[in-house]
């Protein structure tokens, strides 16, 4: 094909094929076994450290650390998935700039944090390339649990309650489980299938059947599962997407940035997907950072992330943005759409400047067009396919019958991070252990 | 996973990690969080005789050696045994052993050198239920000034008097702990076995001065404006206990005595090393007092993985593994040639091999056009010397010979085993 990133419309292949997979080859790649021994040199092995208390899975950090540093990155493993499973995603996911390496301390005192993530990675892919998975099941306990939503929260749910003996049955919609790791996180922060491996490496517990292409409120429902089922989690995440309220967002063209990834996730040639010359992706977080990374990756021309408040308020971190600006992509802040012109499919996006006042923000009637062929929403999920009798409360799952928890995005409390939601899968699963206990 | 279950001399702890008597151990309130951060055991800070307790100095009692990280690899210290009064030490002891019974609790001793003080404490410490004694024979600073400590160690007669009336006056297990500051360990040892001793422990600190204030011109740690000599201890002194124990555990007069090894031990790593040259289990002060108590788990998880990957049921199958393997130079194969070898693709091209060989031992690299350095087998003698100093960790490596094979610096081919006692040049062997 001759198309280039000047090539006008939706169109594949404006990169060569090399240049389009050293674009999507690892963006933090891991760390060899000397370049580690230096990183991990670095830990102080803080007392109470505070890396530990921003981590949402409290992983011990220090001692993780201080076992890389003495050779034992298989016991480091251990240490990292005794508290977080997912720790291998995480390592490579998380914003650690805002969380652990944020308050390293020598982040604080040298603006040089221990690079903890890029540890964490060292140790999770040592282990697993070894084969190890350190932990073994308990007896069975004849209980059995329901888990809807392969994604992290119920995988981590699900790994744990197996762990204590329970069997647990995970429902997904979706045709692979892995949830947001397999349909949602940026394709260079989690290179060669790494989702799919993990979730296989996960299964080794034993006592998880997964069941795909099933969905809640469709085929299965709340009351069906109960009456199967002991006890029932739901990670169901966020399965709907905002709306941009503006005229004209009907166009062709226009589409939601969390399925342009899914897709881009699932394309195994990334030179067969389709991408246009002119992205105009309006939101403010990780989604609007990742969408857009990616459509410039791909070879669009001019990428533009529009955001509606300052650049402070964005929900994506400095480091994410500053990755999002180095890989050419700009950042217009302070703008929200108006209208979506074209004929019959997008031509350009009419932006009104909005001033953030104590009364709420405003537009301050002053406007501005952009060229665009394709525009991807990222302004925010919502929860869909909340089942009856779960009380919702800022959009979020709040309460719930009993005998039922959930976790992860669908529920409040926390970022909606992959990380967060480990963290809460795993803390339900103990709740549950305990309630079936009796 | 391997058993870290150990039996020292019939004291049961959980792990081989004993705290060494040392300041993590002078109180209850420490030893109670050692214990719950997973230590096997604990030496006590050591007791002295009743009566007034020893003071210590009111300024500084620890100096240090630093790397330019300011890691910290050697401490040295002018504390003296507990300042805290025997009743309260004892009463504590017993609290604490009452609700740790798997964890190993040892009592040190240091009274003066004579069988009534002995007698005495021993006879103090009788209803404590700890599971043995340890002989503080090491102390080489203020206590030695008074006739104890290193200055009792330093004497082998001492030693085994002392030994002997603590086995006669007491049933409990003995542990006597050896100074370093002496010529050669195996006395002090030897001494201990004859005197009943049931094993030694080892190493106490080293003498030393860390550093002088050049502006003050005073040894540090500074007491308004005069220092003394301190105990070394920490990574730095490894290797000297590292020898000293494997001394004793190869001695035909001391081998099989049970050893505790003491010294620098930081990582499971350190503590793996002491095992495998005989030591049943080890001691860690510095690591502890630098790190805190919680780099057990380290130790712990560590010395597990390794016991594992080694196909080890548990610590009993480590302990010794090394010890017939520490010969005397005379006994080394003088036909086992390497050559150094340098792996171009790993070389950052620094030169310093080249310096270190070229200036201070065989000139046996040569620099060639862009910065590439070859090691000319023909002059390299094997020394290691460049291994030890590149900067890339296995870039220079040496390489074995095999039989046969015509060594090019000496023109002679790889021989069989062969060494000094045999050798041409050795004039006793000449004389016959
Ligand atoms: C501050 C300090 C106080 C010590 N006090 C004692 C003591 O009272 N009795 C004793 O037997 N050893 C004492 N030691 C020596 C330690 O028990 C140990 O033998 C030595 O520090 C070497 O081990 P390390 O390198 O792990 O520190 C002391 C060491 C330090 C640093
Ligand atoms: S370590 Fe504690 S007791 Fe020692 S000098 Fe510092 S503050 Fe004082
Ligand atoms: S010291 Fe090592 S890295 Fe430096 S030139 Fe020699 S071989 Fe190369």
């Amino acid at each position: 094909m001759t198309n280039s990133p000047l090539t006008p419309g939706i169109v594949p292949s404006r990169l060569p094929a090399d240049r389009i997979a050293r674009n999507f080859a690892d963006h933090t790649p891991p760390l060899d076994a000397h370049e580690a021994l230096v990183a991990a040199d670095r830990c102080y092995f803080c007392h109470d450290a505070p890396c530990v208390t921003a981590c949402p899975t409290s992983i011990d950090i220090p001692l993780f650390i201080r076992q890389i540093a003495t050779g034992t990155a298989e016991s480091a493993a251990t240490t990292i998935w005794t508290q977080n499973i997912l720790g291998g995603m995480c390592a490579r996911v998380c914003p650690t700039e805002t969380l652990c390496e944020e308050v390293c301390v020598r982040e604080v005192a040298e603006g040089k944090p221990v690079e903890i993530g890029r540890l964490q990675r060292f140790a999770t892919d040592t282990a697993m390339a070894r084969g190890l998975h350190p932990f073994t099941r308990a007896a069975p306990t004849g209980k059995t649990v329901a888990v809807v939503g392969a994604g992290p929260a119920g995988m981590a749910c699900a790994h744990r309650l197996a762990l204590h003996g329970h069997d647990v049955v995970v429902y997904e919609r979706r045709a692979k489980p892995g949830g947001l790791n397999e349909y949602g996180i940026a394709s260079y922060k989690t290179t060669g299938g790494f989702a799919r491996r993990e979730v296989d490496w996960l299964l080794q517990i034993g006592g998880i059947t997964i069941k795909t292409g099933v969905e809640l409120g469709r085929d299965i429902s709340l009351d069906g599962l109960l009456a199967l089922h002991d006890a029932v989690f739901l990670g169901i995440g966020l399965g709907g997407v905002n709306a941009l309220r503006a005229s004209g967002e009907d166009k062709a063209g226009v589409t939601d940035a969390v399925d342009f990834i899914a897709e881009l996730r699932q394309t195994t040639d990334l030179t067969t997907l389709p991408i246009g010359r002119d992205v105009v992706v309006i939101g403010g977080g990780m989604t609007a950072v990742d969408a857009a990374v990616q459509s410039k990756l791909l070879g669009a021309e001019n990428v533009t992330i529009v955001y509606r408040r300052g650049q402070e308020k964005m929900g994506a971190s400095t480091y994410e943005q500053e990755h999002a600006t180095s890989a050419g992509v700009r950042i217009i802040c302070n703008a929200a759409p108006v209208a979506v012109h074209g004929n019959g499919a997008v031509r350009e996006v009419e932006f009104g400047y909005m001033a953030d006042t104590p009364e709420g923000l405003k537009a301050t009637g002053e406007t501005f067009r952009l060229k665009a062929d394709q525009v991807f929403k990222a302004i925010g999920q919502t929860l869909t396919g909340a089942p009856d009798g779960a009380a919702l409360e800022g959009g979020k799952i709040a309460a719930l019958p009993a005998r039922v928890w959930a976790g992860g995005d669908c529920t409040g409390g926390g970022e909606d991070l992959t990380v967060t939601a480990v963290a809460q899968g795993r803390d339900a699963a103990e709740d549950i252990h305990m309630f079936l206990r009796g | 996973m391997a058993n870290l279950t150990t039996d020292f001399i019939g004291i049961k702890s959980p792990n081989p990690f004993w705290l060494a008597s040392a300041p993590p151990t002078d109180k209850e309130y420490n030893v109670r969080r050692a214990f719950e951060a997973g230590w096997g055991g604990v030496v006590w800070k050591t007791l002295g005789s009743e009566g007034p307790p020893v003071v210590n100095v009111n300024g500084p009692r620890y100096g240090a050696v630093w790397g330019a990280d300011r890691r910290l690899l050697g401490l040295n210290n002018i504390e003296l045994i507990t300042d805290r009064p025997l009743e309260v030490n004892l009463r504590e002891i017993k609290s604490v052993k009452r609700d740790y019974k798997d964890r190993a609790l040892i009592i040190s001793l240091m009274v003066p050198c004579d069988e009534q003080s002995w007698k005495d404490i021993l006879h103090r410490i009788e209803d404590t239920e700890a599971d043995g004694v340890e002989l503080n024979f090491g102390c080489p600073h203020g206590m030695a000034e008074r006739g104890m400590g290193s200055a009792v160690g330093q004497v082998p007669e001492y030693i085994e008097m002392v030994t002997r009336w603590v086995k006669q006056h007491s049933r409990m297990p003995c542990i006597v702990k050896l100074t370093p500051n002496i010529s050669d360990i195996r006395k002090p040892a030897e001494a201990a076995k004859r005197g009943g001793a049931d094993a030694v422990s080892l190493i106490n600190t080293i003498n030393s001065i860390t550093s002088v204030n050049l502006d003050s011109f005073s040894p540090e740690p500074m007491i308004d404006g005069k220092g003394t000599h301190g105990g070394y201890c920490g990574p730095a002194v490894k290797p000297i206990a590292l020898n000293m124990v494997a001394e004793i555990a190869r001695s035909p007069e001391t081998h099989g005595l049970p050893i505790s090894g003491i010294g620098g031990v930081t990582t499971w790593r350190d503590a793996a090393e002491f095992m495998a040259l005989g030591a049943g289990n080890v001691q860690v002060c510095t690591a502890a007092m630098t790190y805190g108590f919680k780099i057990v788990q380290e130790m712990i998880s560590g010395l597990s993985q390794y016991l594992d990957e080694k196909g080890m049921a548990s610590t009993a199958d480590l302990v010794g593994r090394a010890v017939p393997n520490v010969t005397d130079w005379q006994f080394l194969n003088l036909n086992y040639v390497t050559k150094a070898q340098i792996d171009q693709d790993a070389c950052i091209k620094c030169g310093r091999c080249y310096a270190a060989c070229e200036d201070t031992s065989h000139q046996a690299i040569a620099m060639k056009p862009g910065r590439v350095f070859e090691v000319m087998d023909d002059e390299c003698v094997a020394c290691n010397l460049c291994v030890n100093v590149c900067p890339v960790e296995n870039c220079i490596t040496m390489v074995e010979m095999p039989k046969g094979a015509v060594d090019p610096r000496t023109q002679t081919p790889v021989g069989d085993y062969a060494n000094w006692t045999t050798h041409p040049n050795n004039p006793s062997v000449a004389a016959e």
